[in-house]
Parts: structure tokens; C-alpha cells; sequence
């Protein structure tokens, strides 16, 4: 067994009423792994974080911490810490104070609760900033000083709920790292939940992407976003181009989906390999990256004509929006390499994508913009 | 900022005729309702009970002859000091006091309760059966009280039916009835201004002390009350300055034993006829009131501003 103390939810459902937050949910989080749970708001990130703290009792299922069955068991009493969307510092006591506050419960000394802090707001790189109130700190001050108090509390997991989405961008970006760094440093589960895919990709080890109260794939990073278990996820995380039509032909897990832009060839996803056969309906998803322009002489391949409508040039590249001949947006991202961009509005392009580049899935419910 | 720019502001902000009338509403009330007959009370404390034929004559003089009765007595009292007076009034604040705490430890909770935990009907309801009772005239409510608490009330024949107790007890001799009436005549003012400070507090403030590992109590006494001490300092102070304040309450209530000072100071102004030793009473017991207060907020650290918020 590795490090660190695992979280397990077993078959955890949450009802609020006749409203289900959560279904049946199973994931098996490792100790020592940074987890995110990814998902659009109200999907049930929050109320998953809030049965695995304690603050709720699942309507059905277990919800297990290194191991022991935690239900009837009060947050107060679980080896569990969690940071707060809004972080929810005391307003009333000094920074110092807030840090150790989980040491005074237990009855501490004042001498070594004040040592522990000043250990941790070294940690935290907020040395001599102890005596502070939170509201004379700065955002990201006070998001580290969040972080600091739970970590006081020796937790064995962490729990933080999108506690970084009040940050600006910048910002944001560096405590993202700075994240990563204190979990590897403290080497503790950290669960973490955020509805930004950019966080959840570049931090985690392990993603659970969310659809209404449904957790819909859970696999790391690169899995999530090269090989999507449902339309959903293909949808939610990053940029796709959707095609859809119906299998005509399944040959080594490649399937040949009849769109109403002829016949495109795509890679079955993993998750659904087996399960689509000839004649369903498929949906077929292209990264915008994946897309190139067909150059002269390549034959074989899938291609797609197309009308360029626009194009933005961000610098490290380039994004065509174009139409096809169905009248169905289509964008392609490329890489600028100082190639010129002869592509005004209204050229006429051939644009292709490997067929091991595009996923083919069952027809399922898209991400809402 | 000098005076003139804020009344410049004052005026820009409101308009003339509106911001001429806060002004004047605001001046007549301090001035007419509340400074000058304290100032009259103050004037009227340092003379002599004269008849009306000498006001204004060469014996209408200041003194201190009214103040110095209320701590020694009579020229001709036997004691060093005034003891009937004295312990009067310091039963009254103590009983104030003691008034003040018990309305504290049952308003918090349900402050908190409303504030915290209750949801919309629930909420509602409760603050509706609060409110209603103070429908009912204040006499009513005291005489309510006294039959209730009487030797044959609802109480008494209730416990001596259950055989709690062999005889009926005497709540009113024993000023039960009076503290009860007191409490409960200001639950209210001790109620809504916690609940007040108590609903503007993020729950997730409760939640994280408790996932810290902090028990309820903890998170009452180092969270909830030192956020809502503007609230609590608010009502405390009202509760108590009533309580010591009350004249109904203590006469109908209280025992053929206890006086209330207040009801000293009723006794020089009608019975009496010396409205210069009841106007010093008064000021005495307001000053000392006032004082007790002060020095309260100071020991629990609470800003007269925050009071207001
Ligand atoms: N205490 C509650 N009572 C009723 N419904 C709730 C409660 N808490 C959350 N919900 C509902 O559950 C859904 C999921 O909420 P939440 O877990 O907070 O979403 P997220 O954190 O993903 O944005 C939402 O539709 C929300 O309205
Ligand atoms: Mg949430």
C-alpha cells in the first residue's frame, strides 16, 4: 500500500428531498494522490466534499477514510480538513491564532500553538505576519493562510473547495503550482474540487469529472482529455469539435461514422470499446489542434472542406473558425511557426485529422456553454 | 472635515427640504425630549423643597441637601448612612443585573437558534409567538404574572398536585414572580438585536471551527459571541437599564417586603411632594446606571460605536 490515507466512497447517493445531488457514486481515491473532482456548478462537487468531511451523511452508501467506515462520525471527529470556497478565516482573531486554532481545541499552550503557527507561515512564506488580522492580508495571503490552518489540524486528507476561484488569474496560475508543491512537500491526500479543467488537469493525479450529481469518468489527466469516456466529458474539458452520424464499419477499434460530411474515420474511446456497434449513432470528436490543412498531394485520411468565417492569432497560435458544407462550426488550432495565413474570410479549405486523433462515442448529452 | 463641509454634504445628499427636516427633527428631539428635562431634573435635584411662595426668594439657594439624604439619612438618623435607601438601591442594581443575565442565557440561544438554524416557517412561527404576547398591555401582563405565580395560580397548583411540594410556594415573597415578569417583559430587546448580529455570521465560520475539531461550546464562546458582542452589549445594556428602570413590574410583582428604587423615587414625587429629593433619586440611579455600563463595555472590550451598527 502506498503512503498516505485513501479515501473510498462506495456507492454514495445524496438526496435533498426528491432531489439527487449525488448518484452512486464510486471512486477509490489513493493516500498520498492529489484527487480533483471536476465539474460544472451545481453539479455535486461541493456536496461530495461535504460527505466525505462529515458536514453530511450520504442517503445511501460508505463513505471510508484510510479504511474505517466514517458514518455517524461528526467532522469534528474525522482525520479530514477542508478549505472553504469563500475560505472561511475568523475574522476576529489574528492571523497566528486563526492557524493554530484546531491546537487550542485541544488545549495547547498558547507558547506552542505561536511556535507551530510560526512554522507554518514559514511554510506559507507569510513569516512575521502572525500578529496580522485576516482583512489586513491580501487575497492570495489569506488563501495560504486557509491552507496553513487546516494543515495545523495534521490532517490525513485535505479537502478544498474551489479555493481558488476568487483569485485573479495571475494569481491563480502561481498558487496552482504552489498547491502542487506544499501536497508534495506534506505528502497528505489532497481532494480537490474546482469547476476550472485547467486546474484540475495541471494539478491532479487523478481527475473525477462531474455531470449532474453523476461522476462520468475518473482516470488522470492526459486520459481525460485524449480519450473522453463520454460525450460529456469530450465536451466539458477543453475544446472539441463534434461530428455526428451513424457506424457504418467497426475495424480494430476504429469506427467509420456516415456524417453529413461523408464518411470520417475515428478511434472508438476506450471506455465504450465493445460497446458501439455498426449501425448506432455516434458522435465523433476533433481537438481543434488535431485539425490541420490537407497539404498538396497527401491522399487517404479523413478531409473536410470547409469556409473560413474567422480567425484569431494569440501568439504561440493561430484558431480558424470555419463552417462546413453542412452549415456546423469547425475550428482548428495552429501551431504559429511563422507560416504565412492566407485564410481571409471566405477561402475555401481541405482540412483533415488522423483518425487515431478523433474519438468516436455514443450519441450522449453534450457540455451547455 | 470641519462642520461646515458635513453639513454642506448633509445638505447636498438629502436636498434641502428633506435634509432641513432630519436636522430639525433630529435637534427638536435631543433638545426638547431628551437635554432639557434632564437638565431640569438636574436644576431641580440641587434645591430645596420650598413652597411655592419662596421660589425665587432669598432661600431658594443650590445645595447638596438632597444627594447627601440619599447616602446619610435625616440630620437626625442614628446609622453612619442611609441604609434603607442604599440597600434599596443597591438590591435594585444587583436584581438588574441578575435580570440581565438570566434574559441573556435564554435569548441567546434562541437569537441563535432563529438566526442560525431555524428555516422560513419555523423562523416565522417563532418569532410571531414572541411578538404577540407584547400585544397585551403591559399592567395585564404583570397582573397575568400574579396570578399565575400566585398561591393558588396555574404554577403552584401544579406542582402541589404532582407533590413536588407539600404547601404552595410563595413566588411573590420570594421575588420570583418579580424576576420572571422583569425577564420576560424584555426578551425581546435582548433577542432581536443578538439575532441581528448572529444571522450576518457566515456559516461556514461555525462549520470550519467545527471541522477544526471544536466542540459547540468553543465554538459559541470564541466564535459566535465575540462576533455578535455588538448585539449582546446592545440588548444587555437595554435589558438592564429597563430592568432598573421599571416601576410597574416591581409594584405589582414585588413583595410586601422589596422596594424597587424606582418605586423610592414614585414616593418623593407623589406621596412625598419633594420633587427636588425625587429628581435627585432619579438622576443618581440614571448616573449610576449609566456608569455601571460604561464600565461593563470596558471590561469586554466593546466600542460605544459598535453598539449603533
Ligand atoms: N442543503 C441542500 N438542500 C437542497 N439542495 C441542495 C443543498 N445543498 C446543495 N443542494 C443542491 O445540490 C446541487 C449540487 O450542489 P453543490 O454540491 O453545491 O454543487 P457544486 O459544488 O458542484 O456547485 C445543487 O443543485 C444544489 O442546489
Ligand atoms: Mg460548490
Amino acid at each position: 500500500m502506498s503512503a498516505g490515507v485513501g479515501v473510498e466512497l462506495d456507492d454514495v447517493w445524496v438526496r435533498f428531498g426528491d432531489f439527487v445531488a449525488v448518484r452512486e457514486a464510486n471512486v477509490n481515491i489513493k493516500g498520498g494522490e492529489f484527487f480533483s473532482f471536476l465539474g460544472p456548478s451545481g453539479c455535486g462537487k461541493t456536496t461530495i466534499l461535504r460527505a466525505i468531511s462529515g458536514f453530511l451523511e450520504p442517503s445511501e452508501g460508505t463513505v471510508s477514510i484510510g479504511g474505517a467506515n466514517m458514518a455517524g462520525i461528526g467532522p469534528n471527529k474525522r482525520p479530514t480538513a477542508l478549505i472553504f470556497q469563500n475560505l472561511a478565516l475568523f475574522p476576529l482573531m489574528t492571523v497566528w491564532e486563526n492557524i493554530s486554532f484546531s491546537m487550542e481545541v485541544k488545549g495547547a499552550g498558547k507558547k506552542e500553538r505561536r511556535h507551530r503557527a510560526d512554522e507554518l507561515l514559514e511554510l506559507i512564506a507569510l513569516a512575521d505576519q502572525g500578529e496580522k488580522m485576516v482583512h489586513e492580508l491580501s487575497g492570495g495571503q489569506r488563501q495560504r493562510v486557509a491552507i496553513a490552518r487546516a494543515l495545523c489540524a495534521q490532517p490525513d486528507v485535505l479537502l478544498l473547495d474551489e479555493p481558488l476561484s476568487a483569485l485573479d488569474l495571475k494569481l491563480r496560475q502561481h498558487m496552482r503550482t504552489e498547491l502542487r508543491a506544499i501536497q508534495q512537500q506534506v505528502g497528505i491526500t489532497f481532494i480537490y474540487i474546482t469547476h476550472d479543467q485547467g486546474e484540475a488537469l495541471t494539478m491532479s493525479d487523478n481527475v473525477a469529472v462531474m455531470r449532474d450529481g453523476v461522476i462520468e469518468q475518473v482516470a488522470d489527466g492526459q486520459a481525460i482529455y485524449d480519450d473522453p469516456a463520454t460525450p460529456f466529458v469530450a465536451s466539458f474539458v477543453g475544446e472539441n469539435n463534434v461530428l455526428s452520424g451513424k457506424v457504418t464499419a467497426l475495424s480494430k477499434n476504429v469506427a467509420t461514422v456516415d456524417t453529413n460530411l461523408g464518411k470520417l474515420r475515428a478511434r472508438v474511446a476506450t471506455a465504450v470499446q465493445g460497446g458501439l456497434n455498426t449501425g448506432d449513432r455516434a458522435m465523433l470528436f476533433v481537438r481543434p489542434e488535431a485539425v490541420g490543412i490537407v497539404e498538396t498531394g497527401s491522399r487517404g485520411g479523413n478531409k473536410i472542406s470547409a469556409t473560413v468565417v474567422t480567425e484569431e492569432f494569440e501568439g504561440s497560435n493561430y484558431h480558424v473558425f470555419m463552417e462546413t458544407a453542412a452549415g456546423e462550426p469547425l475550428k482548428m488550432s495552429l501551431v504559429n511557426k511563422g507560416q504565412s495565413r492566407a485564410s481571409a474570410t471566405g477561402t475555401k479549405l481541405t482540412v483533415t485529422f488522423d483518425a487515431d486523433r478523433a474519438v468516436a462515442l455514443p450519441v450522449g448529452a453534450l457540455a451547455s456553454e | 472635515m470641519n462642520p461646515v463641509t458635513v453639513l454642506r454634504k448633509f445638505f447636498d445628499r438629502h436636498g434641502l427640504f428633506v435634509g432641513g427636516y432630519l436636522l430639525a427633527a433630529v435637534t427638536f428631539w435631543m433638545l426638547m425630549m431628551i437635554i432639557l428635562p434632564q437638565l431640569t431634573m438636574l436644576d431641580f435635584s440641587f434645591r430645596d423643597n420650598l413652597p411655592p411662595s419662596k421660589v425665587g426668594g432669598p432661600e431658594d439657594v443650590y445645595t447638596m441637601a438632597n444627594y447627601t439624604f440619599l447616602v446619610f439619612g435625616s440630620p437626625g438618623n442614628p446609622e453612619p448612612f442611609n441604609v434603607v435607601d442604599l440597600s434599596v438601591f443597591g438590591r435594585t442594581i444587583l436584581a438588574a443585573v441578575f435580570v440581565t443575565v438570566f434574559d441573556f442565557m435564554i435569548c441567546y440561544p434562541i437569537a441563535y437558534f432563529l438566526a442560525q438554524v431555524a428555516r422560513g416557517g419555523v423562523a416565522r412561527l417563532v418569532v410571531l409567538s414572541l411578538v404577540v404576547p407584547f400585544w397585551v398591555n403591559e399592567l395585564l401582563r404583570a397582573f397575568a404574572f400574579k396570578i399565575l405565580f400566585g398561591a393558588s395560580g396555574v404554577i403552584n397548583t401544579f406542582i402541589v398536585t404532582i407533590g413536588l411540594v407539600d404547601q404552595p410556594v410563595d413566588f411573590i415573597k420570594a421575588d420570583i414572580a418579580l424576576y420572571a415578569g422583569l425577564g420576560y417583559a424584555y426578551i425581546l430587546l435582548m433577542i432581536f438585536p443578538i439575532y441581528n448580529a448572529i444571522e450576518s455570521l457566515d456559516k461556514n465560520q461555525i462549520e470550519a471551527a467545527r471541522d477544526l475539531g471544536s466542540p459547540w461550546w468553543r465554538i459559541h464562546w470564541r466564535i459566535v459571541m465575540p462576533f455578535a458582542k455588538p448585539g449582546i452589549t446592545s440588548g444587555c445594556t437595554m435589558v438592564f437599564m429597563l430592568s432598573a428602570g421599571a416601576l410597574a413590574a416591581p409594584q405589582i410583582l414585588g413583595g410586601p417586603s422589596s422596594l424597587w428604587f424606582t418605586q423610592l423615587i414614585y414616593q418623593w414625587f407623589n406621596t412625598g411632594g419633594n420633587w427636588p429629593r425625587g429628581s435627585a433619586y432619579a438622576i443618581v440611579l440614571l448616573a449610576s446606571c449609566i456608569i455601571f455600563v460604561l464600565l461593563m463595555m470596558r471590561l469586554f472590550k466593546v466600542k460605544l460605536g459598535e453598539i449603533g451598527r
